[in-house]
């Protein structure tokens, strides 16, 4: 692809102002048809903004899109894709109870006097499967396809369309399995041949150098770099995309055994369709160590961690905190004996949305502020404000909504509730996703704290880098499996990906 | 309140005036009907009208924390008829004990706890098939409302046990007081209410519980994981319900002197509709016993205040209806402006 190309789509000086904040400043964006053009950026540099203009999601505050040389007002999605523009969101939008064939022609079925013709939508649902060469009956409810199987179902109905001319992709990859991400990437390589030009979003660099084409990065609602991927490699990327931030966290070198703190012998949770999703797992955990738990997404690290906790009640295997062996665990119980989470969806599972920062600080901790049953609001008051100096939140006031906080600073409240219960076992479960450089690199730094203060800190992460720059031990889990039990100069990027692989090849399944 | 009052941010004229829109449609709507409405603003027809705000106002305070918990309880107004057939029926037929073929009359406060109990228990069934079992609320409520309807009639065979006044030599008399009776000119219904209403939000704002029903409706799994045991919370609500429901059907009965079975029928929606108009949020999590005692006394007022003006029934059920649609949908847009707020705030 030496030779000068036109862009399809052309994005010119787009502008997004939303109330308070500039989300895109004067960006300019490319999209070449028979390619992958990769957008990368922190969270927050406004990809997902860019992406929702471009397919008619939202309006720009300035600026002008034109589509194969002409210039083109969106208003809708409809309109976009009427145009041959379409969007596959990173969470998947479809009916689950209903029929593949029904998902892709939701919306423009097809009828005939007003009755629809299924047998007409099954055939054209499997024409265009064929065509993908993947084997979905269109038949099939949705619910029962795995989820790689379902986007496929997604981009198919794209496919739909008279001329698709381009397909943005969020994050596609984010819940697939190894063999699933395959699959897609030679169905995006298909997309290509036929001259479909690809959008493609992701925060996976090593995909990106493998699938993409071209590359645009954003920092901060603004262009900073553009190139084809052939010139360049990911310690690139990641430079233009934080800029000259490093993670610098500061970690005492290795001492090896310590005192034990927490054991886990024969730890499984059965699938409800037979097999494990945790499977014999054993490990420790010992005072003052940062323990960071590896794998892909699927590989069973959030199960292992949510069942210590006794989220899921059908798990079975020994536990012993701090010399206590516990048989049945419950949250409630979990929580008296020093033992909390973090979890993984901050949204979904951390934060009580309609109540104040104060009142979620306090949540787990509330029966220590209570006396003969009434609530010392006095109290509880001043411990949340010593934990929100602590955390370094960025408050106005504590009695402000918790949605008014950024993402980061949410964070940081739901691990401030987590230390208000006085823990000794600290398990955090990608508290570094969706927020931004300075406040991950905080959240690292008071992980190390943690650790110093005699804690033992549970790290489940995904990203390398962070595992490797503050744990004293990484765990590596593959299907379920504990596939590693690496510390000092054991751990290296290459070994931790080599294990997180590890129980792919054996079982067929993936 | 408290709840709503923590997003003050850059409140402007407009913004408070929303905040305080039922509060300002309660005194609009007192200062129309004393014009409109000959004798609104007479003694007399104020403890009345105060007195029916009591009655429902006991549902509706049950009701508020069954919604901040997320949930909904259909019941309650099936409970006060209950409740009224059971206070009724031993009163007038006592117990009957099967084996010395004799009857035993229960005194007055006795019958008052029996009844309540009995209300706690249908809360509890309720609470344990909603947070154990995992019914939908919605239906675990409709399906207790049916039995309870049910055992209502069949009670007494559908008919009413009247002249519940009891006799001296049974030792049952004194039942009619409460609902006649008052203290320093206040009749016992509204001191009744008064009391329950301080009670149930001193619960909500001042101890561990009011504050772990607020975090069960506002974000349930987020409340499991940080230790709160949901089905205690659960359990709880329903049964003081319950409670509630007990307590406006035994006043009925007595403010009548009579039991009949059909008692409280879609009282439930008085309550729902109170709740709703005092700011709580039907998907749970946020609202307050003192929003919904002003969404009664609107509800009340309004309903008062048509019937002094001889507005026909038909009408009146009209114009509640379009009233209650017409204050949740300036929640919503109260909501809407309130995100774009916060989302102003959150980036400076």
């Amino acid at each position: 692809m030496k030779q000068e190309r036109t862009p399809i789509m052309l994005a010119k000086n787009i502008t997004k102002v939303y109330p308070g904040t500039t989300a895109l400043k004067d960006v300019d964006f490319e999209v070449f048809p028979g390619c992958v053009n990769v957008l990368v950026g922190e969270n927050g540099a406004g990809k997902s903004t860019l992406m929702k203009i471009l397919a008619g999601i939202e309006k720009p505050t300035k600026g002008e899109i034109f589509l194969e040389g002409k210039k083109i007002t969106l208003h809708n999605t409809r309109e976009a894709s009427d145009l041959g523009v379409s969007i596959i969101h990173q969470e998947l939008n479809m009916f689950p109870d209903m029929k593949v064939s029904d998902n892709m022609f939701a919306g423009n079925e097809i009828s005939r006097f007003g009755v629809v013709d299924r047998r007409e939508q099954y055939k054209k649902a499997r024409e265009v499967l064929e065509r993908l060469q993947q084997d979905i009956d269109p038949g099939e409810i949705m619910r029962n396809l795995r989820v790689g199987q379902q986007q496929v179902v997604e981009i198919a109905k794209t496919m739909l369309q008279k001329e698709l001319k381009v397909l943005i992709m969020d994050e596609p990859t984010s819940s697939l399995s190894q063999a699933e991400v395959e699959v897609l990437f030679k169905l995006i390589e298909d997309l290509k041949a036929q001259g479909i030009a690809i959008i493609y979003i992701s925060h996976r660099l090593e995909e990106v150098i493998r699938i993409g084409d071209v590359i645009t990065i954003l920092r901060d609602g603004e262009r900073v770099a553009n190139a084809n991927i052939s010139d360049i490699d990911i310690h690139w990327i990641i430079e233009q995309m934080v800029g000259h931030t490093k993670l610098s966290i500061e970690k005492p070198p290795y001492k090896g055994e310590k005192q034990e703190l927490l054991k886990v012998e024969n730890f499984c949770l059965p699938r409800l369709c037979g097999g494990y999703t945790v499977d014999h797992v054993s490990f420790t955990l010992h005072k003052g160590e940062v323990l960071g738990i590896y794998g892909l997404m699927g590989a069973g690290r959030t199960e292992l961690v949510e069942s210590l906790m006794g989220l899921h009640p059908e798990s079975s295997g020994n536990i012993v905190l701090d010399g206590e062996p516990i048989t049945k665990p419950s949250v409630c119980d979990q929580i008296a004996r020093g033992m909390v989470i973090v979890p993984e969806d901050r949204q979904k599972d951390g934060l009580v949305q309609t109540m104040s920062i104060a009142d979620n600080a306090t949540l787990t901790s509330i029966p220590r502020f209570t006396h003969n049953g009434v609530i010392d609001k006095q109290a509880s008051r001043n411990a949340v404000d010593v934990v929100v100096e602590e955390m370094q939140v960025k408050v106005a006031d504590v009695r402000h909504l918790i949605t008014s906080l950024s993402g980061g600073n949410q964070q940081k409240v739901v691990i401030g509730k987590c230390v208000m219960a006085k823990p000794k076992v600290f398990i955090m479960d990608e508290p570094s996703r969706g927020i931004d450089v300075g406040a991950k690199t905080d959240i690292f730094r008071l992980m190390r704290g943690f650790a110093a203060d005699g804690m033992g800190v549970i790290f489940v992460g995904s990203e390398l880098k962070e595992l490797i720059s503050v744990c004293d031990r990484i765990l590596v889990m593959s299907n379920g499996l504990l596939t590693a039990d690496l510390s000092g100069d054991e751990i290296t990027e290459d070994a931790l990906v080599k294990a997180s692989a590890a129980a792919l090849k054996t079982g067929k399944s993936a | 309140m408290e709840h709503k009052k923590t997003i003050k941010g850059n409140a402007s004229l407009g913004m408070l005036l929303l905040k305080g829109r039922t509060f300002i449609a309660l005194a609009l709507l007192v200062i129309y009907f004393s014009f409109s409405a000959p004798n609104f603003m007479e003694w007399s027809s104020i403890v009345l009208l105060v007195k029916h705000a009591s009655l429902y106002g006991l549902l509706a305070i049950g009701m508020t924390m069954v919604i901040i918990t997320g949930g909904i309880d259909l019941s309650v107004g099936a409970v006060v008829g209950l409740s009224a057939m059971i206070a009724g029926g031993l009163m007038t037929e006592g117990i009957r004990l099967p084996f010395i073929a004799g009857t035993i009359y229960p005194n007055v406060p006795l019958i008052l706890l029996i009844v309540c109990l009995m209300a706690i228990f249908v809360g509890l069934v309720s609470g344990a098939l909603i947070a154990k079992v995992r019914v939908p609320a919605f239906i675990a409520t409709l399906g207790a409302m049916y039995v309870c309807r049910g055992f209502a009639m069949l009670r007494s065979g559908g008919a009413t046990f009247p002249n519940l006044f009891g006799k001296k030599e049974l030792g049952n008399i004194g039942f009619d007081i409460i609902g006649a009776g008052s203290l320093v000119g206040i009749p016992y219904i509204i001191i009744v209410f008064i009391v329950l209403a301080i009670i149930a939000s001193f619960i909500m704002k001042k101890t561990p519980l009011g504050n772990q029903i607020y975090a069960v409706g506002g974000n349930e799994r987020a409340a499991v994981i940080s230790g709160i045991k949901t089905v205690r919370v659960k359990l709880f609500v329903y049964m003081f319900s319950g409670f509630c429901a007990a307590l406006a059907g035994i006043i009925k009965a007595s403010e009548l002197r009579a039991a009949h079975p059909a008692t409280g029928e879609s009282w439930e929606m008085i309550a729902i509709s109170s709740v709703v108009l005092g700011g709580t949020s039907m998907s749970g999590g946020v609202g307050s016993i003192g929003g919904t005692i002003i969404g009664v006394l609107v509800i009340t007022v309004l309903n008062d205040g048509m019937i002094m003006m001889g507005v026909s029934t038909f009408w009146q059920m009209v114009i509640k209806g379009v009233v209650i649609i017409a204050a949740v949908i300036i929640d919503l847009v109260q909501k809407d402006l309130q995100n774009k707020a916060a989302l102003a705030a959150r980036i400076k």
